[in-house]
């Protein structure tokens, strides 16, 4: 039992202080490989030692100490790392006349470690998959066969993801910083963008059995919180942290009991959780004060109004298009316009909504969306015209991609089918 | 006359036998000697691996384009290098950029191997 407790809390610690032990090891060694190999035994001793000696006060101290003790007995062995033996030294050293007190320094003093590491692994020179593996692996601290489930990809393929991308961190000298003030707003949106990948693949996974990957969201939501931490002042990020709240917010109401779609109309509004709600609300505001907004703000701002009304009918629509209409602005895309013609249609009827989707459809990029097929097939069947809505929802299943999505357009397929025939057999007499 | 010589090859997916490794290293050092006995060398270095690669582009509104990998357009040809020196991927990327040549095509930038570290 004593024994449990101790590794359920090593389990804690590890999710908790990974990215912080990790950061700073990296920054200490230079070394991607070093640092994962020395933290991994620090957690692998805690989880022989803590069991017998108990916690200790300070077990993400205790673990950065163990970590550097194998990282230099590790050092000595190597021949070729001596001059890194050197490096650490002079890190250890720089650190403790720093003002820390001495090695190890305290947690609190080695958070901002986590933002340099933040940059390595969102940097622009990485691909973006890369990116989203090395964020989720090292900050996050999904082990790789975690990471590679999370991304329905298999474990030998994410890791060799993760061996690339470090090596080209290590061969092409990616720095380990955090970007000077003037370079920040350049560099800050790919950490964004990279934190927002992660929740949008767990909101509607691109493949497999289930909808939602709650574990995929909850680590970004926690990796947005530990950027709202470091940058407080940067109102995106808190932008960002109120979106995926505000959406994951519904999260319970949006499969049912056998884990089917369940559109916003239909949802349950009284499951929507309340906490993250208002979590979200208070962080719009702030990121939506003192200036021009950014596209997260403004995209959390129609997720709050869509969080707020009691039923779709009594959402506030014009708002919502008011808010797209100057999301458009900012951050241009087809997605944008898909969404805007969809609130389009709420406030100006079908009809409009369609001539949009179709301008939308007819800008290209979105051609083989099944978000926007099935957009068109809602709108043509509420037009009734059922013929074209079957095309609609028959092109949204050949590019649809996980199993709830897919049972849900067969089923929209199958009503728009059986209303079309219905309106043929009752036209034909009448011709 | 001063000439560049560019030289290509199938990068291997598998680290070669030592002894093959060996013996063609013996092939590029006895090249490199002698052609500097001959005092026709002037410059000569390799080149880390495409994964290492960064191409950076310069669309016409200044907007920075980076992505990972050697992504010429095949009907870009090399026209000119610059060999620089500076401390991380950062600077590259910077002297990349304000490059005319990110402006008009790209500019690949490749990690120079530094050898007998």
């Amino acid at each position: 039992m004593a024994s449990g407790r101790a590794v359920d809390s090593v389990e804690a610690v590890f999710r908790e202080e990974w990215g912080r032990l990790l950061a700073t090891l990296v920054r200490w060694l230079g070394d991607f490989d070093l640092a994962e190999e020395v933290a991994a035994d620090a957690l692998a001793t805690a989880i022989e030692r803590w069991p017998v000696d108990g916690v200790p006060d300070r077990p993400a101290a205790w673990l950065l100490t163990t970590a550097r003790r194998r990282a230099v007995d590790l050092l000595r062995r190597r021949q070729t790392y001596a001059a890194k033996l050197a490096v650490l030294r002079v890190e250890a050293e720089r650190a403790a006349a720093e003002g820390n007190s001495a090695p190890p320094p305290q947690p609190d003093a080695i958070g901002d470690d986590r933002l340099r590491l933040f940059f390595t692994c969102c940097h622009p020179a990485l691909g973006s998959e890369a990116q989203v593996a090395l964020t989720v692996r090292y900050l996050g601290g999904l082990s790789t066969a975690e990471v590679a489930r999370a991304f329905l990809v298999p474990e030998t393929t994410m890791a060799q993801r993760l061996v690339r991308a470090k090596r080209k961190i290590r061969e092409a000298h990616i720095p380990y910083r955090v970007p000077d003030a003037v370079e920040l707003p350049n560099r800050l949106p790919a950490v964004l963008r990279v934190v927002y990948l992660i929740f949008t693949e767990s909101y509607a996974a691109s493949r497999g059995p289930e909808l939602v990957r709650g574990d995929l969201a909850d680590e970004a939501i926690r990796l947005a919180r530990i950027l709202f931490r470091l940058l407080p002042e940067e109102r995106e990020v808190a932008g960002l942290l109120a979106l995926m709240l505000l959406i994951d917010a519904r999260r319970a109401a949006r499969t049912d009991s056998s884990g089917g779609l369940v559109l916003l109309a239909d949802q349950d509004r009284g499951r929507w959780d309340q906490a993250e709600i208002e979590e979200g609300r208070t962080l719009v505001v702030q990121a939506l004060s003192g200036g021009r907004p950014g596209q997260y703000a403004l995209q959390a701002a129609i997720a709050a109004l869509h969080d707020e009304a009691a039923t779709v009918e009594t959402t506030d629509w014009p708002q919502i298009v008011a808010l797209y209409n100057v999301l458009r602005t900012v951050a241009p895309s087809p997605l944008v316009d898909l969404n805007r013609a969809v609130a389009v249609a709420m406030v100006d009827g079908p009809a409009a909504g369609l001539a949009l989707l179709e301008d939308a459809a007819a800008a290209g990029e979105l051609v083989n969306y099944h978000l926007l097929s099935s957009a068109r097939g809602a709108l043509l069947e509420q037009l009734g015209r059922h013929v074209e809505a079957a095309d609609a929802y028959r092109a949204a299943l050949n590019a649809a991609g996980n199993q709830p999505e897919r049972d849900f357009l067969r089923q929209r397929l199958d009503r728009a089918v059986r209303s079309g025939s219905a309106a043929d057999g009752a036209q034909r007499p009448g011709r | 006359m001063r000439y560049l010589l560019l030289i290509y090859s199938e990068e291997p997916t598998q680290t070669p036998p030592q002894e093959q490794i060996e013996a063609s290293m013996a092939e590029w050092w006895a090249y490199d000697e002698a052609i500097r006995k001959a005092g026709a060398r002037l410059a000569g270095d390799a080149l880390q691996g495409s994964p290492t690669a960064t191409t950076v582009r310069v669309k016409d509104d200044g907007e920075r384009v980076v992505t990972d990998g050697p992504f010429a357009e095949t009907r870009e040809v090399l026209g000119g290098y610059y060999l620089i020196d500076v401390p991380d991927l950062d600077g590259a990327l910077e002297w990349a950029a304000s490059c005319p040549g990110a402006k008009y095509g790209s500019v690949e930038i490749r990690p120079v191997m530094e050898l007998g570290m």
